[in-house]
């Protein structure tokens, strides 16, 4: 019997941009456990809500994710809208749903990138990321900032595009299309790039049940769990379906997520072209009493926020269940019986967000 | 294999993908939120950007009249640009410079 040994993996490891540390055990070249161990970027930000005043909080969480955040602040803002029984107006919801899926592009090309990293495609890193330029340059124009747009509040949005512009977000996209087209095969048909995902990392849908997989990882074993089909914001307008695989593999979750980029440009392009006129903004009087849970899809599965308030300015409790932490315990699952060489790959398909685990 | 050629002769002959950074710089759009400035003589030291601050950047004393901005805290939301009532602070769409001093004083 071969021996074991233990291969501390991260939490400074290439392949991660954040720290995550998976303690591997060994036997030769095969894995047969895997123990995490998360905390690195611990930062507090759920007891800052005693601190801080609950409109000023919807900035602060969108720092809870680098990658996501405007998804963070608009599942407070409906949370703390449900409390204090706010109608948003149409138009801001339209402008919500523009913002929300103009940012799951970004971070699904962002992720693309990062996978074809981890098998050491740095080419394809490179084009991924190109491509994600002219995304991150939309969000810049139309909100003022790259990643943190800072224009979801409590009421609605603050900012509004214009006709101008959304003509040339439309037009934008156009040209992102045109490039995805050109680089998704890159990973979808390529021999060596099929090689390193097909068949690796495999759950079945069972297990991604049993486990509370969210996101594309739950989608890629043919669940269709998705929080956009309860229509929230203005998905009920939008025609929303779910993208699933059966497959459950690694090949299957780069698939799920290609074709969500696809489907979320057809989703910016539907709201552009059905947006109402009007206001953006609903003002906000009082403070919020009472306990809510609110819920959205961001682009690695489902957030849940539990947000408690006493009717002061302060909230009592703000509690934040990112779908990365959903997905560590398949992650273990996925793990043992793997290659030690296949361990970037299989972590990088769940799309791991250290920060936003942590908090 | 017929693709791989085209696209090896198409970058022989294109030009970089990338700016030639120091020499070339990419200017920020309108409406970007660089970095945060104030117009002091408009300035009334209410207060009201340091209270609704909620990364605690600011601060503000009436009597010695002066406003601090310590751009290490400042995350560049805006807020206070909002609440200002003499509209006297502004976001300058250029970015920070990385030697930004620790604190940036202005006083009348």
């Amino acid at each position: 019997m071969s021996r074991k040994s233990i291969v501390p993996f991260g939490p400074q490891h290439p392949v991660f941009p954040e720290p995550l540390q998976l303690r591997l055990v060994m036997e030769d070249e095969k894995v047969i456990e895997a123990l995490p161990a998360i905390g690195y970027v611990h930062r507090g930000l759920e007891k800052l809500v005693e601190k801080k005043d609950f409109l000023q909080i919807a900035f602060l969480v969108e720092r809870i994710c680098g990658i996501c955040s405007f998804i963070h602040a608009q599942t407070y803002c409906q949370g703390i809208e449900d409390l204090m029984k706010i109608d948003v107006p149409p138009r801001a919801k339209y402008l919500r749903v523009i913002w929300g899926e103009v940012h799951r592009i970004h971070s699904h090309l962002l992720w693309l990138g990062l996978l074809a990293d981890s098998f050491g495609f740095e080419n394809y890193f490179m084009q991924a990321w190109r491509t994600r330029e002219a995304i991150l340059d939309i969000m810049e124009r139309t909100a003022g900032g790259r990643v943190m747009l800072g224009t979801c509040c409590v009421g609605g949005v603050r900012k509004d595009i214009n006709e101008q512009m959304l003509g040339e977000v439309l037009r934008t996209l156009d040209k992102v299309q045109k490039d995805l087209d050109n680089i998704i095969v890159g990973v979808t048909k390529d021999y060596s790039v099929r090689q390193r995902t097909v068949g690796v990392g495999k759950v079945t849908a069972e297990q991604a049940q049993t486990l509370g997989a969210v996101g594309p990882v739950a989608k890629a074993t043919g669940i269709a769990r998705d929080h956009r089909t309860t229509g929230y914001a203005a998905y009920g307008e939008l025609g929303f379906e779910p993208i699933t695989e059966t497959a459950g593999d690694c090949y299957a979750r780069t698939i799920v997520r290609v074709r969500e980029l696809s489907q979320s440009i057809d989703l910016v392009r539907k709201a552009i072209k059905n947006i109402p006129s009007g206001p953006i903004f609903t003002a906000v009087k009082g403070n919020p009493e009472g306990e809510t849970i609110s819920r959205a899809e961001q682009p690695r599965g489902e957030v849940f926020y539990y947000i408690k308030a006493n009717g002061t300015k302060n909230l009592e409790r703000l509690r934040v269940r990112t779908p990365t932490f959903a997905n560590i315990p398949i992650l273990l699952m996925m793990l043992p019986g793997c290659d030690l060489s296949d361990v970037p790959v299989i972590t990088l398909s769940i799309d791991p967000c250290i920060s936003c685990t942590e908090r | 294999m017929l693709g791989m050629f085209n696209k090896i002769f198409r970058n022989l002959g294109s030009r970089p993908a990338t700016r030639r950074y120091p020499f070339q710089k990419r200017d920020s759009f309108a409406g970007s939120r660089g970095r945060l400035e104030i117009d002091i003589a408009s300035c009334i030291f209410c207060g009201m950007c340091a209270k609704r601050c909620p990364a605690n950047a600011l601060s503000v004393s009436r009597d010695p009249k002066s406003w601090t901005l310590d751009p290490y805290c400042c995350i560049l939301c805006a807020y206070c640009v909002e609440v200002c009532p003499k509209k006297c602070l502004h976001m300058n769409p250029r970015h920070g410079v990385s030697d930004a001093r620790a604190q940036e004083t202005a006083a009348e």
